[in-house]
């Protein structure tokens, strides 16, 4: 298949309803089970090792009016909470039998409690995923945290996690993840060949189908896109930074690089590609994974590192990506994005890296006033 | 019309006492940096205030000062010099406010309020705590320890859990000693522990004394008095010797039948943490009423002593992971906090449950119209829901709460009075229509 193919085919996997994916999958696997994980990181190798088809669960995006959740949820709420939650009133997610939820913010904390009660027929677990990462006792506790989820499934499903099964999903996982690695290197080496608002529905995409599958067609995707033409342009090249949960629309992206801009690093699906490297060793499955999670995991607004400053990890990534400014993207009223700007931007001008703020919601429509700032970041920039 | 409601000036020995305490403490910190006493950072929701102590590290609150300034309308300047330091209008307040604190001058060495020596963030539940203390590690230069506790997850915590934070407490102590110089004694905690228990009995029971009715104190407004105690300085022979004063005059009140008001009209349990700058305001508009809080979800944000839990002096460590993990409000997910205010309502006899929504606690109000709906549809209790802030004044919209406040009491003033007349017709009386 041509990159343009394989984009048409992900675009489509993404705009279609996540219940109708997962109603998809089963058909096809008659008596099998799909488990959704909201933002940010969830053990999708614990979901593919029992057998069931891991998805993202990652708001209604555009596509979903509110009719019921805003009476749950007060106005300053993010919307990926109010979605998600009206995802399930509207029966959108009808099909998917489990969803899993972290400590990654208080909302997202109510969110999964109040998930569960009004939709009691569902598997509904909470992770507690450790935010101290530096003492002895980390790696195992969070190893245990990850059987209590096994432990989950098989009172829900009757499905056991073997340890041969899940090592076996880590090295797919790793597959899927080293792919989604060659693809932002490829973006950084050459933007002018994959925009981001590809990279990022193909990545989405891969969070909604097997990760067999979708290593098939990243592979594919790769090798296409080394033999696309494109002539480099005189952009601005930007690290997107604060879109690690709600997800912005599509239009948002589009805007941002129409305004002038390279987007050569970001955080958007961030925890698809939590990993810094592959997990790697032998050994019990259980603790490798609690290790990684605890000492190879990509700096994240919502995981405490104690052992770098919190605008270390982003300087390291503009380096990295030979960026030449940062546009700062929270989502509104996201606690953590908006707590780490402050911090991270102090870092930034430490640094002398340039940088401006673009707040977001999911379901935002019109982008002319942000287009205006950005080009009038941009041009600063690239006339000054 | 129904009499006029009036308050009782009636806080007398309780409220004087609290105040004494907390203002001796107060003292203490501010004299800190000069007498070379180490302070620690720590915060309110399930603390390990006793280890602290036991350590010989005083502890220093940064909620206190937050809503300290509040209370005193000192609040909202400190919070635009964090905004217009990059803060969003959008992140809790109480942050900002301690943040602007440190921009503005008040805080740092030499100034009223210290940097503390060492910061242990107890993330118990909170995920702003985080941010918070990590945002004083960056200004203060001091070392942070990020005390992990799982949240709860199920009825109890696994025996995991508990290892988890044990383990982390034993870190915590060896650091400790590395800031103070001086050697940990477990029996010492353990004598800590013996007068934090004499606290918790003591807090406990003023709590189960707002069963009488009337109850002998607002259980939301007048908590403070006891929470700053509990809370703070727990751990202490003058908080335990606090606490016997407090009950014998709440106990006094009670065998005298007094109240907070002139008259108890109707009996509340309220959720969620105040309105600080607009505290007597928001006060009255219940009072007005005859309205008293008998129960209060703010009230166990530190801990949760009126189920029974201790500590235990022969589990010392145990015993306060045991707390941290399962025995206060903020580990706890909102809807078994629903349960926690059924049993308010049931045992306490409320008619109405009063949810104040703040917008700087997301962890306390996110969803609060999901336990609304749970109240009244599911329930049939009667239930406000109002908004403003716990810190920042630009939320606090008195006509608008007044409004809702005030039909919200005319209709359940109405419900109770058709329920009277109800039980007047079922014990015999002829229906209203039919006696004119």
């Amino acid at each position: 298949m041509t990159p343009e193919q394989i984009l048409d085919q992900c675009r489509e996997l993404v705009a279609r309803p996540l219940g109708a994916v997962a109603e998809r999958w089963k058909a096809a696997h008659p008596g099998g089970r799909a488990v959704a994980a909201y933002p940010v990181w969830a053990p999708a190798e614990l979901i593919h090792a029992a057998g069931m088809l891991p998805l993202s669960l990652l708001g209604g995006g555009t596509s979903v009016e509110l009719t019921h959740a805003d009476a749950r949820f007060q106005s300053f709420v993010c919307s990926i909470a109010k979605s998600t939650l009206e995802l399930g009133f509207q029966d959108i997610v009808k099909g998917i039998d489990g969803f899993v939820f972290s400590n990654i913010c208080d909302v997202a904390r109510n969110l999964s409690s109040i998930y569960h009660r009004n939709f009691p027929d569902v598997f509904v677990e909470y992770l507690h995923l450790p935010q101290n990462s530096t003492s002895p006792g980390v790696a195992g506790y969070a190893a245990s945290e990850l059987r209590r989820l096994t432990q989950g499934f098989e009172g829900a499903f009757g499905l056991k996690v073997t340890e041969p099964a899940l090592a076996k999903s880590i090295e797919t996982y790793n597959a899927l993840r080293a792919r989604v690695r060659a693809l932002y290197a490829f973006r950084i080496a050459e933007p002018q060949r994959l925009s981001t608002t590809d990279l990022y529905v193909t990545l989405r995409a891969a969070t909604l189908a097997p990760p067999e599958d979708a290593i098939g067609w990243l592979d594919d995707l790769l090798a296409g896109l080394r033999l696309r033409d494109a002539r480099p342009r005189d952009r601005l090249r930007v690290v997107v930074e604060g879109a690690f949960c709600e997800q912005p629309p599509l239009g948002l992206l589009e805007v941002l690089e129409e305004a002038g801009c390279y987007v050569v690093e970001d955080d958007l699906m961030l925890g698809w590609r939590w990993f810094t490297a592959d997990v790697a060793g032998d050994g019990d499955p259980f603790e490798r994974l609690g290790a990684a999670y605890v000492n190879q995991a990509v700096p994240s607004s919502v995981r405490h590192e104690g052992r770098e400053h919190r605008s270390t990890g982003l300087i390291e990534k503009v380096r990295r990506a030979n960026a030449q400014a940062v546009v700062f993207m929270p989502a509104k009223f996201c606690e953590p994005a908006l707590f780490d700007y402050v911090l991270m931007k102090q870092g930034l001008e430490r640094a002398g890296i340039p940088h401006m703020i673009v707040e977001f919601e999911e379901k935002m429509w019109t982008f002319e006033r942000t287009r205006n700032e950005i080009e009038t970041f941009v041009e600063s920039m690239l006339f000054d | 019309m129904p009499a006029q409601v009036t308050e009782r000036q009636y806080q007398g020995k309780v409220h004087e006492d609290s105040r004494r305490l907390m203002s001796a403490w107060m003292g203490e910190l501010g004299r800190a940096e000069a007498e070379g006493r180490p302070t620690g950072a720590i915060m309110i929701s399930g603390n390990c205030v006793e280890l602290l102590r036991a350590c010989h590290i005083l502890p220093m609150f940064p909620e206190v000062t937050a809503l300290q300034n509040a209370i005193r309308h000192k609040s909202l300047p400190l919070i635009l010099k964090a905004e217009q330091a990059g803060y969003s209008s959008d992140n809790c307040a109480y942050v900002k406010a301690d943040i602007g604190l440190f921009l503005e001058g008040g805080m740092g060495p030499g100034k009223p309020m210290p940097f503390p020596n060492l910061i242990v963030c107890n993330y118990v539940g909170c995920n702003v705590y985080v941010k918070w203390f990590e945002h004083l590690a960056d200004i203060s230069g001091a070392k942070l320890f990020m005390l992990d506790v799982p949240f709860l997850r199920a009825a109890e915590p696994s025996p995991a859990d508990i290892q988890y934070v044990v383990g982390q407490l034993r870190e915590l102590i060896a650091l400790c000693e590395g800031v103070t110089g001086e050697k940990f004694d477990i029996d010492e905690l353990r004598e800590i522990i013996g007068y934090s228990i004499r606290a918790e009995e003591g807090y406990s029971r003023c709590k189960h004394l707002c069963k009488h009715k009337p109850a002998p104190f607002d259980s939301y407004f007048d908590s403070i008095n006891l929470m700053g105690p509990i809370n703070v300085l727990r751990g202490t022979k003058e908080v335990a010797d606090f606490f016997d004063v407090a009950v014998a005059e709440f106990e006094g009140l009670v065998a005298q039948g007094l109240g907070p008001l002139s008259e108890e009209r109707f009996r509340t349990v309220v959720e969620g943490p105040p309105p600080y700058p607009y505290y007597k305001n928001f006060r009255n508009l219940f009072a007005k009423w005859g309205a008293v809080a008998v129960q209060s979800t703010y009230s166990t944000v530190g801990g949760i002593w009126e189920w029974g839990f201790r500590h235990d002096p022969a589990r010392p460590l145990e015993s306060i992971a045991e707390q941290m993990l399962r025995e206060n409000l903020t580990n706890r997910s909102i809807t078994t906090r629903y349960q926690q205010i059924r049993r308010y309502v049931e045992e306490w006899d409320a008619d109405a449950l009063v949810i104040h929504s703040i917008k700087s606690c997301r962890l306390f109000s996110a969803g609060q119209g999901d336990m609304r709906d749970y109240f009244t549809r599911e329930l049939g209790v009667s239930t406000l829901l109002v908004e403003s802030d716990l810190e920042d004044p630009r939320y606090y919209a008195e006509a608008q709460l007044k409004n809702r406040i005030d039909a919200f009491f005319e209709a359940l003033e109405h419900k109770k009075v058709v329920v009277r007349a109800a039980g007047r017709r079922g014990a015999g009386a002829p229906p209203a229509e039919a006696s004119r």
